[in-house]
């Protein structure tokens, strides 16, 4: 491309003419160039910004720290459809976010399900997963709750049965419910946020708890606020209009 | 050598009528008749779900598939050939998925594949995830066993939806005659709309044998799923004002610029306001390559220039690019000085891998005339002197390549040869290895759509079956040559035997160095030299086996060979083999390490 003239002048003894393609590349054995690459400075005397990017290609200067991770529920109204749960559970599998809970179920509109999810991620991680998963063509809407949502999970704790009054004591402390009584084992349900829940089993314990069954958590937006955008707050079953809901997408 | 042994080979000139004027004749038909003949499929009664699938496709206008026969997908071909869709059967599955891929990349609509159940379901893997890393529109179809059999492990069953989840865009289960045409126009469409992907569409054998008298309709993708093709005008004002007031600014148009169809809004953005342009791989052609703007493209095996423009720019404004790795290098140092404004239709890819400090979610070309419109003219930026920086590295990164008479052919010298000898216009496709990226190099692309390749998967075998769609896509004035390792054309090389059988007028290019050379090129660079499972001990006469299968084959093992074999293998009419016997040490420079900077590429080997 570049000092043609060089090139023609050392076509060292071949029979092609000076302005031939071959000729134009023919450079002398033992030349300056190397025998395989290019010619140019080397990355040694190159100029280099001094300038930095994180793991999120985020500019930053170079002492920062990591960026820290968060716990966000995600809710995603999704078409109820054979395998969406599978789409949505493969995708955070395939692109390594990490769930804490994943809880599906029917919403008041027939046909269409809630999708909860639990995530640890960062800043940017959050951000991704609710992209990818608004992609997924099942999937109305998508919207992360706030911290002063409504969330719930339960969980069944068969605990021994030797000292029926004081499960029953702590099981009214918790608000629960006794589902099974009998001389051996003693089955209760709680229901509450995650940290009752913890809280409880933690109580439990002292019975010695022989099997424990937990859902993960489902959670709803306080109030008029829908819980995904879109998502009309109040509306009951043969509200099945698409146009209602956007995909959340900023 | 031997003639093709088709009837038509006896005359290449009928042969080629043969072959590809019926597409030629079309627009004449057309296009009046085309657009009834697709409302009479979209409103006539099938009769069967097999028939609703046909239907479906020619009222989606599809003119071409690709496939192979099988049990389970037998009603469906029984349907198709009474169909005014052309049908070309493929050598094996792989073929036919790549070949519909480059098929669509050409026309710019999504390319159709078929195949059946089980094996022919899982054979279409490779080449739909190819598709789905590269943004390409493609629509699978594929046959299943029987609904009532459906979880039994029955002969030839796979759980295709399950496998092709996640390497497609949406995917279905066929599961009712009278809805089936349907969900095959919304696949089609939806294959189409926004960010470009593969979609598939599982059919169960009953669900096609059973009877339907509803019309399939237009194809129509779900409406959640068409994306605004407008940005948001703050976000537009914002990424204007940022541009307008940087020093160095560069434009980098991947992949989305010719899938958006914006070529002609990037051009003239660029040329408007001065800015310069480096391309992603899936880029290239979005810029006329020898326009004094371009850079090339940047990345892993990209121009010493183009690299360093990404290094130093102060705002990156990239169109329709994900920032894969291969083009970033290590994100900690990509374009470390660069305020990146990000223009993409896929909010997702906004701040995946390279945080956009001004995103902007909307369609290429729309957002690009946004952009232009909210830059006033006394506002742009001077770019003059950023100009005469990336000229200066132009100069001082040249691609170029030293030859000896006397030695064995350099690949970039065939590569140049070809690219002289034809239009501005001919299309390349290519395998995956070095052959690959001289190919990218050392070609001056200049139009959008003619360089087709794979470029996320790196599926070698690529080229060939990519040639045979390319060829039957294309104006039979436009020239389609296909560069291949030795390695990579052995991967698909049966497909050879379709391009005799359809007489494709096309040229195969065997760089030929007797290793997987970007193998060997690595083991060089970072295993001391141990060519383990890289080097072969054998390989077959390429142009011997060519004419074996009935097409015209050609040699290269000197530099004086060149120029005859170019003018040859180009006036062959029908499909033409070169085994081009190249340096067989040949490495792939620049070259930047895995998770190293761009600026940092190594020009020779002791640099990396």
């Amino acid at each position: 491309m570049t000092g043609e003239d060089e090139h023609a002048a050392t076509d060292g003894g071949t029979d092609h003419p000076a302005d031939s393609p071959i000729a134009e590349h023919a450079r002398p054995a033992g030349g300056d160039a190397p025998e395989t690459g290019l010619a140019g400075p080397t990355p040694e005397e190159r100029p280099h910004p001094s300038g930095r990017r994180d793991e999120h290609g985020v500019r930053k200067e170079p002492d920062d720290g990591g960026e820290p991770t968060r716990r966000a529920t995600v809710s995603a109204l999704v078409e109820d459809e054979p395998g969406v749960l599978a789409r949505a559970a493969g995708l955070f599998r395939r692109r390594q976010f990490n769930i804490e809970s994943l809880t599906v179920g029917p919403t008041t509109v027939e046909g269409h399900s809630r999708i909860t999810l639990v995530v640890e991620e960062t800043e940017a991680g959050i951000d991704q997963a609710k992209k990818q998963l608004a992609k997924l063509t099942p999937v109305i809407a998508v919207g992360e709750l706030s911290d002063d949502a409504v969330a719930a999970e339960l969980v069944l704790l068969k605990v021994r049965g030797e000292e029926p009054d004081k499960v029953h004591a702590i099981t009214s402390m918790y608000d629960g419910e006794t589902l099974d009584a009998g001389p051996r084992t003693i089955t209760v349900q709680i229901t509450g946020d995650e940290n009752l829940i913890d809280d409880a089993i933690d109580a439990f314990d002292q019975f010695g708890i022989i099997e424990i069954a937990r859902t993960g958590q489902t959670a709803l937006e306080r109030g008029d606020s829908p819980t995904t955008p879109g998502e009309e707050p109040g509306h009951s079953a043969g509200s099945t209009d698409d146009d209602e809901f956007t995909n959340y997408d900023d | 050598m031997s003639e093709p042994a088709t009837p038509d080979a006896a005359s290449p000139e009928e042969g080629d009528d043969e072959g590809r004027t019926d597409r030629a004749e079309q627009p004449e038909q057309t296009d009046e008749e085309a657009a009834a003949a697709r409302e009479d499929a979209a409103t006539r009664a099938p009769g069967s779900g097999a028939n609703a699938v046909v239907a479906a496709l020619e009222a989606a206008g599809v003119e071409t598939a690709f496939g192979v026969q099988g049990g389970a997908i037998m009603p469906v071909y029984d349907a198709l050939s009474e169909s005014s869709v052309h049908h070309i059967t493929m050598a094996h599955e792989q073929g036919a998925v790549h070949a519909a891929d480059a098929y669509g990349i050409v026309r710019g609509d999504p390319g159709v594949c078929l195949a059946t159940s089980g094996p022919g379901a899982t054979n279409l893997v490779t080449g739909i995830a190819d598709a789905s890393m590269d943004s390409d529109a493609m629509l699978a179809l594929t046959g299943q066993v029987p609904s009532d059999m459906v979880g039994s492990d029955a002969f030839q069953e796979t759980d295709t939806v399950g496998v092709t989840a996640p390497i497609t865009k949406h995917n279905y289960f066929a599961s009712d005659s009278d809805e089936v045409g349907r969900t095959v126009g919304e696949a089609f469409a939806l294959a189409n709309t926004g960010r470009p992907g593969p979609t598939l569409v599982d059919l169960p054998k009953d669900v096609s044998f059973g009877e339907t008298d509803r019309p399939v309709g237009e194809p129509t993708a779900p409406e959640r799923a068409v994306p605004d093709d407008e940005a948001d005008e703050e976000q537009v004002e914002a990424a204007a004002r940022a541009i307008e007031t940087a020093e160095r600014p560069l434009c980098l148009f991947g992949g989305g610029v010719i899938k958006g169809d914006a070529t002609e809004q990037a051009r003239a953005f660029a040329r408007e306001f001065g800015i310069p342009v480096v391309t992603t791989m899936p880029g290239i052609g979005s810029f006329p390559e020898d326009d004094d703007l371009c850079l090339s493209w940047a990345g892993m095996h990209g121009t010493g220039y183009a690299n360093m423009a990404i290094t130093h720019t102060d705002c990156l404004i990239a169109v329709g690019t994900r920032f894969d790795d291969r083009l970033t290098g290590g994100v900690d140092t990509f374009a470390p000085e660069a305020e990146v404004v990000h223009v993409d239709i896929d909010p997702a890819e906004i701040s995946k891998n390279v945080h956009a400090d001004y995103p902007v979610v909307g369609d290429a070309g729309t957002v690009l005339d946004q952009l232009d419109a909210a830059i006033g003219y006394g506002d742009a930026p001077d770019t003059e002197a950023w100009r005469e920086q990336c000229a200066e590295w132009r100069e001082e990164y040249p691609m170029d390549y030293a030859i000896d008479p006397d030695e064995p052919v350099k690949p970039q010298f065939v590569v140049e040869a070809f690219d002289a000898a034809t239009g501005d216009d001919a299309y390349v496709t290519t395998g995956v290895g070095q052959h690959q990226m001289w190919a990218a190099q050392y070609w001056t692309y200049r139009e959008p759509r003619t360089f087709v390749s794979s470029h996320g998967l790196g599926t070698m075998g690529y080229g060939l079956p990519a040639a045979v769609g390319a060829r039957v896509a294309a104006d039979d004035d436009r020239e389609v040559i296909s560069f291949e390792g030795d390695g990579s054309f052995l991967m698909t090389i049966q497909e050879l035997s379709v391009a005799v059988r359809e007489n494709l007028d096309i040229t195969v290019v065997v760089l030929n160095n007797e290793y997987i050379g970007m193998v060997r090129q690595w083991q060089d660079a970072f295993f001391e030299g141990n060519h383990m499972a890289s080097q072969y001990d054998w390989m077959p006469e390429f142009d011997t086996l060519a004419e074996a299968f009935g097409a015209k084959g050609f040699r290269i093992d000197e530099y004086d060979d060149v120029e005859a074999v170019v003018e040859e293998a180009l006036a062959y009419d029908g499909p033409s083999v070169v085994d081009a016997h190249i340096d067989p040490e040949e490495n792939v420079y620049p070259m930047v390490a895995s998770g190293a900077a761009n600026g940092q590429f190594a020009l020779a080997e002791d640099q990396l």
